[in-house]
């Protein structure tokens, strides 16, 4: 599906080049982006938008790269995104593979990705911050830097913060070192906006933004099913019930944070199912040891908040 | 009198992307580049001073040439040379090391003869630009 939709743009490309034509299904399977991308359609369940927007800036790239072969193109595109959505919605994941699809295009030479929050780009002192800073841009560099809740770096109460510091380094880097590395922004969207808003700077050198929508109940029991897969467990059939039945509880309680939630909670039933395994004493074979079932997950505190009457309604439904 | 010092000593200076190919020579291996300056061409010269801290965890040469342009406007007259340390149990050294920028005279070496007991004769090197204090040799 993929290969089509890349493929109706390019020939309008090609033709507006005029003389020799360039195959970009050739350059699709060269660089071998459908590889990334439908490792992304696997592994990562919902997130049709961002799969969707991912699509198309990777077909985008290899228009550029199509175009910039027959000489049409005069400056590399600017590839600094901002990928913003609740916890748990799978930046940092697509982040990886972001990075592979900028490698294999050949935009960033070396496609590692280094991912930092604002206490490693921001110094504790005068003249700790711009050290630190480039430190982590050249380590960056070849590869994808990754700004994890990146609006902490802005601190508009107080002036004197080194945040700005690093903020104008960044946008420095940002400017003259396009070739050697690609920046993405991550965080709430509420709060990437107000930070965009308050460096039009940074705002106005980020070209592509991403935003990853909260996932529903039946593609959280997917990823459940999918990570305990990936650890060789399984639910049994009380097991899924219960799993659901979690799942929507969980999902109205406050700190909600989609597959990382999730995540959590299947560590608790591993170890509560261990613990289970282990009093009952008896001889455990290989489908015990794997199967999780219903009492694992209904033992959590989830369902015993619910269980009680009054908390049930003040439970901000 | 051209400064040798180093690999690469008797070769034409290296272009930028000469020296961005040895630094991903260098990377591709596993080891950490550290840039070093001195004004005090001397051989036996061996503690360079320091242009920040030697660089780990690098992926890309990139990040190598910036520090050295950083470091080429600081120290445009003086010698600057690029350090390969490999971290190999058992090696624990530099591996290469190789001259980048030099000032743009080098006025060379005198040789100093010292009348010793009898009738023997000590000789010495000694830069002509080691005249001049620290930091002020090679400025015009």
């Amino acid at each position: 599906m993929m290969a089509e939709d890349i493929a109706n743009t390019p020939a309008s490309a090609a033709a507006a080049g005029g003389g020799s034509g360039i195959d970009l299904q050739a350059l699709l399977r060269d660089t071998d982006v459908q590889g990334v991308l439908d490792q992304l359609d696997r592994e990562l369940i919902g997130l049709k938008p961002v799969k969707r927007r991912i699509r198309e800036i990777a077909s985008f790239l290899l228009v550029s790269k199509a175009r910039k072969q027959l000489g049409l193109e005069a400056a590399p595109p600017s590839l600094h995104m901002c990928f913003t959505g609740n916890p748990g919605t799978g930046k940092t994941t697509v982040a990886t593979r972001m990075a592979d699809i900028l490698h294999r295009l050949g935009y960033v030479r070396k496609g590692h990705l280094v991912t930092v929050t604002r206490d490693d780009l921001v110094g504790q002192y005068i003249g700790h911050t711009a050290p630190k800073t480039k430190e982590i841009l050249k380590r960056a560099m070849g590869g994808v830097l990754f700004i994890d809740e990146a609006y902490y770096l802005y601190r508009p109460e107080n002036e004197r913060d080194y945040g700005q510091e690093a903020i104008e380094i960044l946008l420095q880097a940002m400017e003259n070192h396009r070739d050697d590395l690609v920046v993405i922004l991550a965080g709430y969207k509420d709060r990437m906006d107000t930070f965009f808003k308050a460096n039009a700077g940074m705002a106005s050198r980020i070209a592509h933004h991403i935003d990853f929508p909260d996932y529903d109940e039946a593609e959280l029991l997917a990823i459940a099913q999918l990570m305990l897969e990936q650890m060789n467990y399984h639910l049994d059939d009380d097991g899924q019930v219960a799993m659901r039945d979690y799942i929507a509880r969980r999902i109205r309680q406050p700190n909600f944070a989609n597959a990382r939630s999730i995540r959590n909670a299947l560590d608790r039933a591993r170890l509560r199912q261990a613990s289970r395994l282990f009093s009952s004493e008896r001889i455990v074979d290989a489908d015990m040891l794997s199967a999780l079932s219903a009492e694992d997950l209904r033992a959590s505190r989830v369902f015993q908040d619910a269980t009680d009457g009054p908390h049930d309604k003040g439970d901000g439904r | 009198m051209r400064l040798t010092q180093g690999a690469f000593s008797f070769l034409p200076d290296l272009s930028d992307d000469e020296i961005r190919a040895q630094v991903d020579y260098g990377l591709e291996r596993g080891w950490a580049w550290a840039i070093e300056t001195t004004d005090d061409p001397h051989p036996r010269n061996t503690y360079w001073e320091m242009w920040g801290t030697p660089m780990f965890g690098l992926k890309d040469g990139a990040a190598v040439l910036y520090e050295l342009e950083a470091c080429r406007k600081g120290h445009a007259d003086q010698y600057i040379r690029l350090c390969a340390f490999d971290s190999t149990r058992g090696v624990e050294s530099i591996r290469l090391a190789f001259i980048v920028n030099r000032p743009a005279e080098e006025p060379g070496f005198a040789l100093q003869r010292q009348d010793g007991s009898g009738r023997s004769i000590r000789y010495g090197l000694k830069p002509y630009s080691a005249d001049r204090p620290q930091g002020m040799r090679y400025r015009e």
